[in-house]
């Protein structure tokens, strides 16, 4: 069965208010619209009459899960006290996008969002579509957007439905990222049995805009027009926030909801971001919302409820696609590329010109009212009469968290029983099975079909640890750019997992030389009606919070997508953050390849045995338990501070942080990167002074930086002035990477067995 | 010296031409599709992008521009002309130059640096190379693989209006590792790969591109002069 045509099977012409008071008793498809009793009743008693189909339809997606964060919403106010300690936010949580000051009159506002189902229906179209959605999120708060970044989670490469899903979504990133015009410039692709059902596709959008330049989502000023402008309504995406972003997996299968997936034209955004930015340039803007999920009925209900007064729209003025959509599925279409701007009434002519200009279709469908309600009319009946804050602000839950039951066994099953490497010839064997596995190889498979150069202000892209883009070309001021996450660590500890996701990418954005300076995150779990999920969800937030207290910086906004579950099996918990740095002088960024013969090796903080979650564990051995590495926020402080000083200097040839596969996997990428060689020994690395743990550790707040010929003893006393624990390692040079008394690869080596996984898998 | 840029609906690399343009020292002045004029440039680029959305055949629908119907009878007549990626698709479907632009051999979009070989230094846009320099500028394309019928590839090697090729082979599955193309006069330039990106080690892989601006702006000093 498919929920959509239910809606549209229930909904007449005639249910106009009028006659929804009169007939109390019709009955109405709440729970295929995905409301539950009490909520149905929550709207009635709201009403204090039964909704009409088209009011139904409006909370139905309103209320959902995925605009309402309904279940996650008690957790997420333990964020907002890290905005408090930073004097650089311009806007924070609850607006589109969060927004930062970033100095020299620039501001950025940068946001990752979820697009997790969709992509799994159908892989271009929901990958597409979710570039396009987070693209306006940031084009409505007034910024030009400037890169879009890409997290990728699927099942395991070599499973038959991961051949049918990884090519779609990356091909659908690629045509609306390259078609739009936005370089692509980082991200992650990981995998693991967990996303087999339920793969992760996170996009993060960043713009770039001046101080003045902020907009709001309010209607405010009676009389003033609601413009609606972009795309046709049409009969795309209907419900696709409530009965598919919100809702398991079950029995029906992933094509029964392909008609909620939407239809993306990137041509359109296009035009659409040129045509926004010259309206704003013009001062002709008020208030402006994109149309994402719950389209216009999300559009209009928060630009009401943003206001000081109501909203009348007239439905029928809305340019429609398909003539015979009801009301309902007006207001639950999804149809992409579609804003929504309020005008004051002597600017709507320039403002419908310039429109004209860009070849966008704009049209006056309301105005700015003083009743405080939110009215919409359809063939001359009303239709939708609301408080419009009841529908914005939705329901809020406070579900029952329970510890996972099965957690603390698998905290007492760590890896220290598993078979370890025990010579020089089986550690190599350890690094090449590493290198080739597929979240860890070479990843230009993917990454070559994303234009990482347009707009020409790429300093750093993929496969660099951050990517980098210019804001001014005289100062040479830019912003860094890092997502991470880790749903292994977070299944062992979903605080402390997430702690190390914000390490990592705390870390991964210091590598560039930038300071980081404000955090973004997409909270990807299970079922909120699952205790342990909520628990998950929970634990997850509040590391979090605490881990963005430590480090001083702000958690400006982001994204929650719950039920990626497929039954009963919830995903691992994965949240992934996202961290934006400032970089003074672009031109002084540092990458992660060895550049040139003769600059000594240094590792950074310190290494212990942690195994548990690890790369090894994983790719080796199939096995989950144990402890997730330690985290030292502090230390991360200070190694940022240390290599944005370095980098300041200019002492360093190159910086990479060590991840997942420790020492081992860092100096293979490095060498590969530059196409230098190196020769280290491991004698003083690791606590336990086993060349394993000194490889293949994965102990967090570690870095590997090339030190410039003749800085040596600068650099060292720069790193005890920081208090960083730093390691000599031994040289760059040569074609090999050489390991004391343990083993030594011919580059070529390591570099076939790094590039050939994903052609393999995937098609050369 | 003056040189137009041309923004279609959909153009992407227009910004970053005009950058290239002022690196090399001219005023980069910004064309619409819609203008009538070429508001008296002394040369013009057609920038990459994805015009109209290249929904239909690569630039088919932007050769029936209003700032075609202009551009086209100018570069008959000798004005330089310069199309990037989308740009040489649309010099292809406007019959300024021969062949066509297909879908790559691997049927996906690729964004990589490329090594090319200059061959043709006697056109207005590569007058700055040396015959047979090497140079690394990225490629970044969906529909990037030229194609022509074999009379009119072996005329335009025979008359050396293959300006550059693959130094070690097509990414994309051009014909005889072809990555651009000029007319007979040599006024007007197609070439796959973008110049515009490597102007600066900074944000491209070299600055091995910006000669074919330079050359331009030398060329138009010689003809002053």
């Amino acid at each position: 069965m498919s929920e959509g045509s239910t809606v549209s099977e229930q909904v007449t012409v005639s249910d106009t208010v009028e006659v929804a008071a009169a007939t109390p008793e019709v009955q109405q498809p709440y729970k295929a619209l995905g409301l539950t009793d009490d909520e149905y009743q929550k709207i009635r008693d709201i009403l204090g009459r039964r909704p009409t189909a088209a009011e139904l339809a409006l909370y139905s997606v309103m209320w959902s899960e995925h605009c309402s964060y309904k279940s996650s919403k008690v957790h997420l106010r333990n964020l907002a006290p890290t905005a408090a300690q930073s004097g650089k936010l311009l806007a924070g949580i609850g607006a589109n996008a969060g927004v930062v000051d970033i100095g020299q009159g620039y501001a950025v506002t940068f946001k990752i969002e979820s697009h997790n189902h969709p992509s799994f229906v159908e892989p271009h179209q929901g990958a597409a579509t979710g570039v396009g959605g987070i693209v306006r999120d940031i084009l409505a708060m007034g910024a030009r957007p400037v890169a879009v970044m890409d997290a990728l989670r699927f099942g395991p490469a070599d499973a038959h439905d991961t051949a049918r899903v990884l090519p779609g979504v990356v091909s659908g990133i690629s045509f609306y990222g390259n078609c739009l015009g936005l370089p692509n410039i980082g991200g992650e692709l990981a995998f693991d049995p967990c996303y087999a059902g339920n793969p992760l596709v996170n996009a993060l959008c960043v713009g770039l805009m001046a101080h003045d330049d902020l907009k709001s989502a309010a209607a405010s000023g009676t009389g003033n027009k609601v413009v609606l402008f972009g795309s046709r309504t049409g009969p795309d995406g209907v419900g696709g926030a409530s009965v598919l972003a919100s809702a398991t997996f079950g029995e029906e299968g992933k094509a029964a909801k392909r008609p909620s997936v939407q239809v993306g034209d990137p041509f359109m955004e296009k035009l659409l971001v040129e045509c926004c930015l010259e309206l704003y340039a013009a001062g002709l803007v008020e208030g402006i919302q994109d149309l994402g999920a719950a389209g216009v009925a999300c559009a209009t209900t928060e630009l009401a409820a943003g206001g000081d007064g109501g909203m009348v729209v007239d439905m029928d003025a809305i340019p429609l696609r398909d003539p015979n959509l009801t009301p309902a599925e007006i207001l639950m279409s999804e149809s992409q590329e579609r804003m929504m701007a309020v005008v004051r009434p002597d600017n709507v002519a320039v403002f419908l010109d310039i429109c004209r200009t860009w070849d966008v279709e704009a049209t006056v469908i309301g105005e700015v009212s003083a009743d405080g309600l939110l009215t919409m009319t359809w063939k001359g009946a009303t239709v939708v009469s609301i408080p419009p804050l009841t529908a914005a602000d939705g329901p809020v839950y406070q579900r029952p968290l329970a510890r996972p039951a099965g957690l603390d066994a698998l905290a007492a099953s760590g890896p220290d029983a598993l078979p370890r490497p025990a010579d020089g010839a089986a550690l190599l064997d350890t690094l090449l099975t590493l290198l080739g596995s597929p979240g860890l190889a070479d990843k230009r498979w993917v990454t070559q079909q994303y234009d990482s150069l347009v707009r020409g202000n790429t300093v750093l892209a993929m496969p660099e640890d951050g990517g980098l883009v210019r804001v001014d070309e005289e100062t040479g001021l830019g912003i860094a750019l890092a997502t991470d996450g880790n749903g292994r660590y977070c299944k062992l500890d979903p605080y402390q997992g997430t702690q190390l996701a914000l390490a990592e990418a705390y870390r991964n954005v210091a590598m560039t030389g930038a300071v980081p300076a404000a955090v973004t995150n997409c909270l990807n779990f299970g079922s909120p009606e699952d205790p342990a999920v909520m628990w998950q969800l929970a634990e997850a937030v509040r590391g979090l919070a605490d881990g963005c207290q430590a480090l001083g910086i702000p958690v400006t906004g982001g994204n929650v997508s719950l039920y990626n579950q497929t039954g009963t099996t919830a995903i691992h918990p994965t949240p992934v953050i996202g961290v934006l740095g400032v970089h003074d002088d672009v031109r002084r960024r540092l990458t992660a390849g060895f550049a040139r013969d003769g600059a000594q090796l240094v590792l950074l903080g310190a290494t212990r045995p942690e195994f548990g979650g690890s790369a090894w564990a994983d790719v080796v051995h199939q096995h989950l338990g144990g402890r997730p590495p330690a985290v030292d926020l502090e230390a991360e402080r200070k190694l940022a501070a240390l290599i944005a000083a370095a980098a300041a200097q200019g002492v360093l040839g190159s910086a990479h942080d060590l991840s997942e596969g420790g020492l081992a996997v860092a100096l293979a990428e490095s060498c590969l990167r530059g196409g230098v060689g190196c020769a280290v020994t491991l004698d003083s690395v690791a606590v336990d002074g086993d060349p394993f743990t000194a490889l293949f550790s994965e102990s967090a707040g570690r870095a590997l930086v090339a030190v410039t010929a003749g800085h040596e003893a600068g650099f060292a006393e720069l790193c005890a002035a920081h208090g960083v624990p730093a390691t000599v390692l031994g040289v760059t040079g040569g074609d090999s990477l050489s390991v004391a008394e343990t083993f030594t690869v011919p580059l070529d080596e390591l570099e076939r067995t790094w590039v050939a996984t994903l052609p393999a898998l995937f098609g050369s | 010296m003056r040189i137009g840029v041309v923004t279609f609906p959909g153009s992407l690399d227009d910004t970053d031409a005009a950058r290239a343009v002022r690196y090399a020292g001219a005023e980069p002045v910004r064309l619409w599709h819609a203008d009538r004029d070429l508001a008296g440039v002394n040369a013009v680029i057609l920038p990459g992008g994805f015009s109209y959305g290249d929904y239909l055949r690569c630039g088919a629908i932007a050769r029936f521009s209003p700032v075609m119907a202009e551009l086209v009878p100018a570069a008959r007549a000798g004005l330089p002309v310069l199309g990037i990626c989308n740009g040489f698709q649309i010099l292809c479907e406007a019959h300024l130059l021969p062949g066509a632009l297909t879908r790559n051999a691997g049927l996906r979009f690729i964004c990589a640096d490329t090594r090319l070989t200059v061959l043709n230094t006697g056109t207005a846009w590569t007058g700055r190379f040396d015959p047979g320099q090497e140079i690394t500028v990225p490629v970044k394309n969906g529909e990037g693989a030229y194609a022509a019928d074999q009379a009119t590839l072996d005329e335009l090697e025979r008359s050396g209006r293959v300006v550059a090729r693959y130094t070690y082979g097509a990414p994309n599955g051009s014909v005889r590792d072809i990555a651009g193309i000029c007319n007979a006069e040599g006024n007007v330039v197609g070439l796959m790969p973008h110049p515009e990106h490597a102007i600066d080690p900074l944000t491209g892989p070299t600055d091995e591109g910006l000669p074919f601006f330079t050359s331009a702006v030398a060329a138009f000093a010689g003809v002053v002069l």
